[in-house]
């Protein structure tokens, strides 16, 4: 067991040492994101009744669709130069392969996240710190990267790959995305837990379910 | 890393009845091949016979439709991982990592596969490719050639029983290609087994052991070195692969 972390902490390492020379999983994903914020507080302003209805929503859609992007990238790397032939080759379980994608998958949203959520609350005059928000971040993005990874590794083998992932990934996800949006908005109007924990509950039935089934299918995903 | 290997009377590599197909397309039609401890075994054969699949079922990387595949005695279906430990495999894509160094690479693969004494192995294996003064540039910036000395430092880094290598030498220059060999003689040094696929005749029958043609996903042909001249096999290659066409 010691083993599978260590190897999965090892290909998490990699794909952070890679990502740090050439940033461009995070660079293109921060920008997507941040533009979607700037035009969409443009689009809809920043008054009281208006933060209300559509703050929550703006920042899911930055999230969402940033990581999507991101999560194109998280096979595609190992696709060029048959570097996932060389992973396979590896003495290590199919499922390690992918909980070591999937901790660098949620690491790259999660870095994203921190740095859109702050301009976010800013462009919208609400508070910076609020530390239910991070929780609802935090299982969203894991049913992100729990469900992205797995469909990043099947469309990687597709032609259009990149098309093909947004419309595998997003239906699947309706339900985290829905959560989030619905658990967002008490956080921001300072509603009481109660309101929010609904949809919590959904979206840690979510991250187990969808960790667990992708980690029992992966192995059918990649090899041929 | 090897000691575990059983008896040595087991054979290295032996493939029975292997086929496989791809929808329609029939790429192996019943391929039996035997490759002995230390022997190192050159298949041959045109564009599209196959081989790339070959190498690709004995390497664990693709499921075989039909047969059976036993590597140091062991049955590829029952023990992927352990089996996984013995073998490497260098094709014409390196696995490199471009953006990190070769070092970098080198080392994750080691630790992938519990490499001891990692550093010194990294040593070893990079002064048997004669790449010790690129160790910490990044594999991008590599030629091809050296690009492809460092992946046989990749494959060997774990000391693999059984290294298969498919056409190492496609998009090299001829130094380059030359290199192939010399790298391959060092690495080979002690009692690895090699099945190695190329369209380089000349060499091919220079560096294997014994030689095998394959056609149409069959063997269609199979001799030791001791049985036939370089001159001989451009003759055997064209009337095999000529075969019923």
């Amino acid at each position: 067991m010691n083993k599978a972390f260590t190897k999965i902490f090892v290909i998490f390492w990699k794909d952070m040492l890679m990502e740090f020379r050439t940033r461009e999983i995070i660079i293109s994903v921060l920008v997507f994101a941040l533009l979607v914020l700037v035009i969409f507080s443009f689009a809809f302003g920043t008054g009281i009744d208006v933060t209300e209805m559509t703050a929550p929503g703006i920042l899911w859609v930055a999230l969402t669709f940033g990581g999507v992007i991101g999560l194109s990238r998280t096979f595609a790397v190992e696709k060029e130069n048959s570097r996932l032939e060389g992973l396979m080759l590896c003495p290590v379980d199919r499922a390690v392969i992918y909980w070591g994608k999937l901790a660098g998958s949620f690491t790259f949203m999660l870095a994203v996240a921190v740095v859109v959520t702050p301009i976010f609350l800013a462009l919208f005059n609400l508070p910076i710190f609020l530390p239910r928000l991070a929780l609802v971040i935090v299982l969203a993005l894991t049913g992100f990267a729990a469900v992205g990874t797995l469909f990043s590794a099947l469309a990687v083998n597709t032609r259009a790959r990149d098309i093909m992932l947004p419309i595998l990934f997003l239906p699947v996800v309706v339900p985290v995305i829905v959560s989030a949006v619905k658990a967002t908005a008490p956080v921001l109007a300072g509603a009481p837990w109660g309101d929010m924990l609904t949809w919590l509950q959904i979206m840690i039935a979510f991250d187990i379910i969808y960790l667990v089934a992708a980690t029992l299918v992966f192995e059918f995903v990649v090899e041929e | 890393m090897n000691k575990d290997i059983p008896n040595s009377s087991i054979r290295a590599v032996e493939a029975r009845g292997l086929e496989k197909t791809f929808g329609e397309q029939r790429a192996l039609r019943g391929v039996d091949l035997t490759v002995s401890r230390g022997e190192c075994l050159v298949i041959f054969g045109p564009n599209g016979a196959g081989k790339t699949t070959l190498l690709k079922i004995l390497s664990t990387l693709v499921k075989p439709s039909a047969g059976s595949v036993r590597l140091d005695g062991i049955d590829i279906r029952d023990k992927p991982a352990q089996i996984r430990r013995r073998i490497s495999l260098v094709g014409n894509q390196t696995f490199l990592y471009d953006n990190l160094t070769v070092y970098e690479n080198l080392k994750f693969y080691g630790k992938m596969y519990d490499v001891a004494d990692l550093e010194n192995r990294i040593r070893e294996v990079i002064s048997w490719v004669g790449l010790e003064s690129r160790l910490h540039d990044r594999a991008g910036t590599l030629s091809r050639g050296m690009q492809q000395r460092a992946s046989f430092a990749r494959a060997v880094i774990h000391d693999p029983s059984i290294l298969f290598l498919d056409e190492p030498d496609v998009g090299l220059d001829p130094h380059a290609s030359a290199m192939v060999s010399d790298i391959l003689g060092n690495i080979n040094s002690g009692s690895r087994t090699v099945v190695m696929t190329t369209h380089n005749l000349e060499r091919g029958v220079e560096l294997g052991d014994s030689i095998a043609i394959l056609d149409r996903g069959k063997v269609v042909y199979q001799a030791s070195r001791e049985e036939l001249s370089k001159a001989d096999f451009r003759q055997i290659y064209d009337r095999y692969t000529e075969t019923g066409r």
